[in-house]
Parts: structure tokens; sequence; C-alpha cells
């Protein structure tokens, strides 16, 4: 849709509203209201629009930016300082379009670029959802962006680029159950806004300015969805898929970082046929070929020396719960031959779970998950080194090593 | 359940042995809260003992709503520590209860209390405040609510025997500073912010100085005065 259309049809709108408002005032279905409590979890609204110990919804969650923080909004009723005037299409044009009542732009840390997917039918039903969640009287909080990013006419730009508005279209030549996982994952799952850069805008630098600026900000390393050489999902069956993305442990892998809180605000509540759609999507993705050999950086003979240090460690601190040839005990604790998510050209993850521990999310399926401790006191930046090259590259593994000074770097990383 | 373990284990090896092989190779991991609680362990102690860091409080034997109240506080950013704010920031409040009573429960041996280094002068100051307080600075004696033999009061209230000095004043700062709050209304913040620099060293001085008590008697609920009302230990 071309700009001058967009505003026509703002024109259009505004014009309408006061007759859709009224005609709003009649109370909803309650069956509409529960399904947009649901589309919300899906959406993990819960998770950017209420802060830490604040009011659900509420908004004031900080979001750090590498231009600045950005202060997330009131989605309460509450009419003053919440969306408690605004009417269905209002929302619509907010979820579809990225713009305000007053057609301003959104910034796409809102992650509007994905949920132009979702339906106008489960947009309303999320809107009507949100008009029973109990209004909270807070101001929204003002951004600090950085010159030039505090000027919001900026966005137009990155919109031309990388914005493309349409509500999902079914492709008839794939089952439904694969349908409803791309509506999932590529609307309301805003899956790709952390998983760039190759998602569905096909977004490259400049996108992940703002899409992924959380990940850099947080020093993670969400895998790319799309790729083979990035994501080990060609090995996985689908209940693999579904335990992972549901309970937050599966017999190859455990969740952790960001991906730790999508499931536990949002993936956890779906429903079996949803993630499994989800996992269908997402198999289908990673599909072909085994993923690529990395090649090897370091010399051999100082990579062996690197390595025979490295098992030692591995021995004294890990086998314990990983397993001597990194078997694991799955899913309580997971395996590490054969997991890709520590083979990737990034090594980041690997360095940081071996640093900072961690514990996957508490889940309805896994209320008590077993924890792993840090390292980061008792482990020198030589041996995080080690330990991290050993487990990259033994048992089949095909990462890269990697060098003392990337495990320094990321001791000083942000942790919470 | 650790217990029937052995049995289960027999029987599979009698009745199905194929399966016990196999199931040789997806071994899983204890189904204990001693497993679970591993990654606390190198700044905990396996026990909940507390370690040679005089930084890293023990927890064994606090009183579960106490050690409960911290844990919430963690995950909620309300005190804040990175490395455990990280930890439990997706664990649920049924979760950390029971790892709140899983340490609650633990009785591992107290170290020695170090030979004091201050000064006679010092502890004797920290041993009025914490018995007597000071009355014309208005700081309460902590015994009124951490009890006569400083043993805590349940459910809420710890004990303060068995903490280092380091780790005293480190939390007394953190409160006057803003890092560690409780529950509101916040006792611990007012009386913490009623000491000076040297009352701080002296109480922990003082605390720090006397030996722990084999097993930990917390005073019965609401059985202490309390000079103030503490978010953290309702009435
Ligand atoms: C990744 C974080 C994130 C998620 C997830 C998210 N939002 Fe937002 N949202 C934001 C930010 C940031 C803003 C402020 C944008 C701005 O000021 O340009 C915002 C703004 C909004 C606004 C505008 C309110 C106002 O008055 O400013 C609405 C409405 C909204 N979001 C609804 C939702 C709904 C509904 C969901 C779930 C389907 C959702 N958001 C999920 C980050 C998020
Ligand atoms: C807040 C950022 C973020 C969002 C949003 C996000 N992820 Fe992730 N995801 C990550 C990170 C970081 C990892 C790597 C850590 C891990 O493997 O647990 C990851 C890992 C994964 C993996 C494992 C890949 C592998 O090869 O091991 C899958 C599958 C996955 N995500 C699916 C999804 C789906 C589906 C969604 C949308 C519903 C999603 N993610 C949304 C950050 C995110
Ligand atoms: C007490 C048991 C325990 C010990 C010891 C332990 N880990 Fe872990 N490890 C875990 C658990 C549990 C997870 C899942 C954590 C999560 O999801 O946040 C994990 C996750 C990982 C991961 C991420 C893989 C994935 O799919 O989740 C890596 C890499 C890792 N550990 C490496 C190591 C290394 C290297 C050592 C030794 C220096 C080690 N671990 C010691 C229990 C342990
Ligand atoms: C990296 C070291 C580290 C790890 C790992 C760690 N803690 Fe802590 N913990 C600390 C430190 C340091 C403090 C004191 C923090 C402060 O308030 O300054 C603390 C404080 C606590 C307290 C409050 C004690 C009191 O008397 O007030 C509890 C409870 C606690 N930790 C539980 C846990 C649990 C449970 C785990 C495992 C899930 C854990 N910790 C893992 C270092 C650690
Ligand atoms: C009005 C009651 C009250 C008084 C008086 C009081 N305390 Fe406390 N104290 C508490 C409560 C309640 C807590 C638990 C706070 C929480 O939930 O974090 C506590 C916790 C503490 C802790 C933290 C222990 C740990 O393991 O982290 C220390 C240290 C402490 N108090 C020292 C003192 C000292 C020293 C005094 C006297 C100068 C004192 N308190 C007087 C109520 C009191």
């Amino acid at each position: 849709m071309s700009r001058t259309s967009t505003g026509l049809l703002v024109g259009l709108l505004l014009a309408l509203s006061p007759a859709t408002a009224s005609a709003q005032q009649k109370a909803a279905d309650p069956a509409v209201i529960a399904k947009g409590e649901y589309l919300a979890r899906a959406g993990d609204c819960i998770a950017c629009h209420t802060a830490r110990e604040g009011k659900t919804f509420a908004g004031g969650l900080p979001m750090k930016t590498p231009f600045g923080t950005l202060y997330t909004s009131n989605i309460t009723p509450d009419p003053q300082t919440g969306i408690g005037t605004w009417t269905s299409d209002q929302f619509y044009q907010m979820m579809h379009n990225g713009r305000f009542p007053d057609g301003g732009l959104v910034y796409p840390a809102m992650p509007f670029a994905s949920y132009t997917q979702v339906t106008r039918e489960d947009s309303d039903a999320i809107y009507a959802y949100l008009r029973t969640v109990p209004p909270v009287k807070q101001l929204n909080k003002p951004h600090d962006l950085t010159f030039p990013f505090n000027n919001r006419s900026l966005i137009l730009g990155w919109r031309t680029l990388f914005f493309r508005e349409g509500e999902f279209k079914p492709d008839p030549t794939k089952s439904a159950e694969w349908n409803r996982g791309n509506y999932l994952v590529e609307g309301l799952g805003h899956c790709g806004m952390c998983h760039t850069p190759i998602n569905a805008l096909g977004g490259s630098k400049q996108s992940q300015a703002f899409e992924g600026g959380l990940i850099p900000m947080q020093n993670w390393y969400a895998p790319s969805l799309t790729s083979n050489k990035e994501t080990g999902l060609g090995d996985w069956t689908i209940e693999e898929i579904v335990d992972y993305l549901r309970k937050g442990v599966s017999a190859k892998g455990a969740v952790y970082g960001p991906m730790a809180e999508v499931v536990y605000n949002s993936l956890q509540y779906l429903n079996d046929d949803d993630v499994r759609a989800m996992a269908v999507y997402l198999k289908g993705l990673a599909q072909g070929g085994a993923p690529e050999k990395a090649s090897t950086s370091l010399p051999s003979a100082e990579s062996s020396l690197l390595l025979s240090f490295g098992k030692s460690i591995y021995d004294r601190d890990c086998a314990s719960c990983h397993g001597a040839t990194g078997q694991g005990m799955p899913p309580d604790y997971p395996p590490l031959a054969g997991n890709q998510s520590i083979q990737m050209v990034s090594a980041v993850n690997p360095i940081r779970m071996v640093l900072n521990g961690g514990y996957p999310p508490g889940t309805s399926g896994n209320p008590m998950p077993h924890g792993m401790p840090p390292f980061a006191q008792k482990l020198s930046d030589d041996e995080v080194a080690a330990v991290v090259t050993y487990i990259r590259t033994a048992w089949g593994n095909r990462g890269e090593p990697v060098s003392a000074r990337q495990a320094n770097e990321l001791r000083a990383a942000t942790l919470n | 359940m650790d217990r029937f373990l052995p049995l289960t284990a027999l029987l599979a090896l009698v009745a199905l042995p194929i399966d016990a092989a196999r199931s040789q190779t997806t071994e899983r991991a204890p189904d204990t809260m001693a497993a679970r609680v591993l990654a606390c362990a190198p700044c905990h102690g396996a026990e909940g003992e507390g370690t040679s860091d005089a930084y890293f409080p023990r927890l064994a034997g606090k009183p579960a709503g106490y050690l409960y109240n911290q844990l919430i506080a963690f995950r909620d950013g309300r005190r804040k520590y990175p490395p455990m704010n990280y930890l439990l920031e997706f664990q649920t409040d049924d979760y950390l209860k029971k790892i709140a009573e899983y340490f609650a429960s633990l009785r591992p041996a107290f170290p020695q209390p170090v030979p004091p280094v201050d000064s006679k002068e010092v502890l004797a100051r920290g041993e009025e405040i914490v018995k007597n307080g000071d009355a014309q600075h208005g700081i309460p004696p902590c015994s009124a609510c951490h009890g006569p033999a400083l043993g805590g009061m349940e459910p809420g209230i710890p004990g303060l025997l068995g903490l280092r000095a380091a780790y005293i004043s480190g939390q007394l700062g953190g409160w006057r500073y803003g890092t560690r709050t409780a529950l509101a209304p916040d006792c611990m913040q007012i009386v913490a912010s009623l000491l000076t620099e040297d009352d701080v060293k002296a109480v922990a001085a003082y605390l720090s100085s006397r030996p722990a008590p084999a097993d930990p008697s917390f005073a019965p609920r609401g059985s202490l005065p309390m000079p103030l009302e503490c978010g953290s230990e309702p009435h």
C-alpha cells in the first residue's frame, strides 16, 4: 500500500471512528474475550507491556537499544493514560500498520512488522480482551533516545526498506497445520524480531538496528530460524520441538537466555495443536542437508593442546551433568554432543552459559527445572576458552575454537 | 522418593533387561531438590552452608518464609545481585517456595567464628546496640525483632548469628543505598539508616564474633515486641 492511500485510509478511519466507538460500547462476547486473552499470550504483549513488579499491561518497561532507551506504553483501558478511548479500528491500525490514531509512526520495537500479519478478527479479539483488563492510571514515560533516533520521521526510512504491510494469506498448497504454524511464527509470535538476520522481511543490518537491538544489547545470539547452517531443527522430531517450545526442555536441548522469557511468558500457555503447528512450520524452514562444517582458524598443534586442556576441565566440571561423552541427562541436563545451538559461528551463547550458568524457565510442563552453576568465578579466561572450544569440537561437533579474549569480553555482558 | 529408587531400578533390571540397558543412555538427573539447586552450590555451598567468600551468605536453617521473601525479591529485581537475579528470573512462586523450604530444612555445621580483630570498645558498642539499642538516636535494639538469642522469628525474620562481618555490613549498606529493599513497610531500611558507619562496623564486628547455635531456634511467630512494623513479618 502506498503512502498516499494509507493517508486516505487514516482520514477515512478518523471520520468513521465516532460511530464505530459507540458500536463498541456493547459488551463483547466472553468467548471472543477468552480468545483474545489467548492470542495476547501468543503475541507475548505482557512481556514488553508490563514492568517488573509493575501493574499488568501498564507499560513502563525500559527497552535498551543501541540508540537509547524506549519505554513501553500503557495498554490498559484507562481513558487518560491508556488506550481506553481507542476504537477497534484504531487498534487494528496500530497492529497492522504501526501507526498511532493520529497517524504518527510507531517505533518498530513494537513488533508491528510481524503483527501486520494478524487477521482483523484476531486483532478485534485482542482488543476486546484488553478492554476487560483492570485500567491503570499511569502516564507513559517519554523515550530516551539519542539524536537522530529521537526523530520519529526516521522510522519512515526503516519502513520503506523493511516494512511490508499485509495480512497473512494461507498457502493453499500447504496443509492447514503448516499454515497455522506460519501464521503464528511470522505473525503474533514475532519470532523474527530476535531471529534475524534472515527473516521474512529480508531485514539486514539496518533493520537489526531497530528490530534486533534487544539482542545486541543483551549479548545473546538468536540463531536464524531459516538457515540450515544455524539451526539444527532438521534433526529434531516434531515432539522434541514441541517440548522445547512448550516445556522449555527437550531431549535435544534446553531453552536459555532471552528465549527463556518467550517460553515463560508466551509459548507455555499455547495449546498443543498450536505449538505442534509451529513445530511443523519450523521444521519445514530448517530442512535440506546437514549444517555446514565450520573451518578451524587455529593451527592444529595449538588447537589440540587447547583441546586436551579443555577436556581436563570438562571432565572435572561438566561431565557430572553433561556426561563423559556429552550425552547429557536429557531433558534435565541437555546433551552437548550434536547440540546445534553451541556450534553456531557465533560462540556467544556457549561462552555465556559457562560464565553465567542458567535455569530453563519454570513451566507447567517442567515446573521445577534443574539448573547449571555459573563458572565465572571459578574458571579463568583461558579455561573458559579451552572448555568451550572442547565442547564445540568434541564428539563430532563442528564448531570453531574460541579465544580467551572472546571469553573475557563477555564477562562484562549485562545479566539482567 | 530417594529411598525407593534402588528398588525401582532393581525391578527394572529383573523384569525388563532391555529397557534397563536403554535407560542407561537416557539416564535422568536425580529427581531431588539437592540436584535441582546444584546451580547455587558454587556460592552457597552444596548444603547452603556458605563458602569461604565472606560476602556469600549461608542459607541453611534460615526461616523458610524469610528465604522465600528473598528469592521473590531477587527474581523481581527488588533485591539486586545480577548473577542471582538472572538465575531466578523465570521461576514460579511455587518453585521458589520449595527451594526456600529445602534450604530452611538443612543443618550443616556452622564455621568457627573468626576471632575478632576489632577493639574491645568497638565490640562493646556493637553489643550495646544489638541488646539495648541507642535511645538517644532512636535505634531500637536488634534483639527486639531478631530475638534475645538473635535466632530470628518465624516466618520472616532471620537469625543474625553465623553471618560474617563483611556480609552484615554489606546488607546494612544495601538498605541504606537502596540496592536491597524488603516488602513495605521496610523496617530494616529505617533501622539501617539510623546507624552511622561506625555503628554498622560495630554491630557487624560484634555479631560475627558470636558463636552460632548448633540448632537454630526461631522465636515463635508474634512472640517478640517489634518496635516497628515490617512488611516481611505480618502480624
Ligand atoms: C518486543 C516488545 C513489544 C511487544 C512484544 C509488544 N509491544 Fe506494544 N509496544 C512496544 C513499544 C516499545 C511501544 C511504544 C512504541 C512507540 O512509542 O513508538 C508499544 C506500543 C504499543 C501500543 C501503542 C499504545 C500507546 O498509546 O502508545 C499498543 C496499542 C500496543 N503496543 C499493543 C501491543 C499488543 C496488543 C501487543 C501483543 C499482541 C504488543 N503491543 C506487544 C513494545 C512491544
Ligand atoms: C527475545 C528474543 C527471542 C524471541 C522473540 C524468540 N527467540 Fe527463539 N531464541 C532466542 C535465542 C537467544 C535463542 C538461543 C538460545 C537457545 O537455544 O535457547 C533462541 C533459540 C530458539 C530455538 C532453538 C534453535 C536451536 O537450533 O537450538 C528455537 C526453535 C526458537 N528459538 C524458536 C523461536 C520461536 C518459534 C519464536 C517465536 C514464537 C522465538 N524463538 C522467539 C531468542 C528469541
Ligand atoms: C549441575 C549440572 C551442570 C553442570 C555441572 C554443568 N551444566 Fe551445563 N547445563 C546444565 C543445565 C541444567 C543446562 C540448561 C540451562 C538452561 O537452559 O538455562 C545446561 C546448559 C548448558 C549449555 C547450553 C546448551 C543447551 O542446549 O541448553 C552449555 C553450552 C553448557 N551447559 C555447557 C556446560 C559446560 C561447558 C560445563 C562445565 C564447565 C557445564 N555446562 C556444567 C547443567 C549443568
Ligand atoms: C554467583 C554466586 C551466587 C549464586 C550462583 C547464587 N547466589 Fe544466592 N547469593 C549470592 C550473594 C553474593 C548473595 C548476597 C547478595 C546481596 O544481597 O548482596 C546471595 C543471597 C542469597 C539469598 C539471601 C540470603 C539472605 O540471608 O538474605 C538467598 C535466599 C539466595 N542467595 C539463594 C540462592 C539460590 C537458591 C541460588 C541457586 C538458584 C543462588 N542463591 C545462587 C551469590 C550467589
Ligand atoms: C522492627 C524489627 C527489626 C529490628 C528492630 C531489626 N531488624 Fe533486622 N530484620 C528485620 C526483618 C523483618 C528482616 C528481614 C527483611 C527481609 O525480608 O529482607 C531483617 C533482616 C536483617 C538482616 C539481613 C540478614 C540476612 O541474612 O541477609 C540483617 C543483617 C539485619 N536484619 C540486621 C539488623 C540489625 C544489626 C539490627 C539492629 C541494629 C536489626 N536488624 C534490627 C527486622 C528488624
